[in-house]
């Protein structure tokens, strides 16, 4: 196979080579079924509240960004997607945290 | 400095039909250089992010309020909803397998994933409905109270997302059969990934923090 001649068909074969394959996309199922293993594990382990619920946060944030990254294609995609996607989760985040803290949520009152 | 030349062409890689890139005036040509179906999905999902939001803040506003009946976290089944969990994961993988073998060419091989990722849903679906059956069945009905009603809202939310993602993949299916869905139009099978992903995280945070955070 000759070299790619032109910028598109570089940009095109840059593209192919840029997406994960079927091998690639079981071993982050594969991963993704170990964390969630790990995180049922976690909920029968008997231990503080505070560190089970960060332990548990961070596995599902990692779980989260796995599946956005690899899944949906985010990391190899443009960028633009990443922003928008970005855009819905910070102003989702921030607004209900306000809420939450509006209710004293934190404060366990 | 750019010249308008370099504004109308899309940025490389970026956006292009096969293998051929389209040109201002071209079909599948815009402005931002993507596709806008596939941005219109990313648009959608960022405002999902509000309604789910928005409706797992009331879920954790609530849990705490109900004055009467069971609670929701008194009758979970972890390790029953694990499985469904494990389930809708699966399907997510399924589900980008079906999109890599389009892209590849193998029409026969998508087909298969794209039931695969269905049956996958609709056994989570299943374990839904025989979630809420039991909990009505144990006393918590959805106007039992605050808890329970937040509880089966936003939980029934997401399973009629899921179910919409089934029709949508059976719909892909019936194109396929139809041999209306060839190598060349991967970005719808991509499109309806897009969605079935975010049903899927949208899941792994209602896992952790409805199920398994007390």
């Amino acid at each position: 196979m000759s070299a790619p001649t032109t910028t598109t068909e570089a940009a095109h074969v840059e593209h192919e080579h840029a997406h994960p394959g079927d091998g690639e996309y079981m071993l982050v199922a594969l991963f993704l079924a170990v964390v969630t293993g790990a995180e049922v594990g976690l909920y029968y382990v008997n231990m503080a509240f505070l560190p089970y619920a960060i332990i548990l946060t961070v596995l599902m944030i990692v779980k989260f960004s796995t599946v956005v990254m690899f899944f949906m294609h985010l990391r190899f995609d443009s960028r633009l997607f990443r922003y928008v996607f970005l855009t819905g989760i910070v102003l989702a985040t921030a607004v209900y945290m306000v809420v939450l803290l509006t209710f004293h949520f934190f404060s366990g009152h | 400095m750019s010249t308008a030349e370099d504004i109308r062409t899309p940025p490389v890689g970026q956006h292009q039909i096969g293998h051929h890139e389209a040109k201002p005036g071209e079909h599948g040509w815009t402005q931002t250089g993507v596709s806008n179906e596939k941005l219109g999905m990313w648009v959608f999902l960022g405002s999902e992010c509000l309604l789910f939001g928005g409706l797992i803040s009331t879920y954790l506003l609530y849990k705490r309020t109900a004055v009467k009946g069971p609670v929701p976290h008194q009758l979970y089944d972890i390790p029953f909803t694990s499985v469904s969990s494990f389930v809708l994961l699966m399907s997510s993988m399924t589900m980008v397998l079906a999109l890599a073998a389009l892209q590849r060419g193998e029409e026969q091989r998508c087909r298969v994933w794209l039931v695969t990722t269905a049956m996958l849903g609709a056994t989570f679906i299943s374990g839904q409905v025989y979630e809420f059956t039991s909990f009505v069945k144990k006393g918590m009905g959805y106007t039992t109270n605050t808890a329970a009603s937040a509880f089966y809202t936003l939980t029934g939310f997401h399973g009629v997302h899921v179910s919409i993602g089934i029709i949508m993949l059976m719909s892909l299916f019936v194109m396929s059969l139809r041999g209306r869905l060839p190598q060349e139009r991967s970005e719808v099978v991509e499109i309806v990934g897009l969605y079935w992903h975010f049903v899927d995280i949208v899941w792994i945070l209602i896992f952790t923090v409805v199920y398994l955070i007390p």
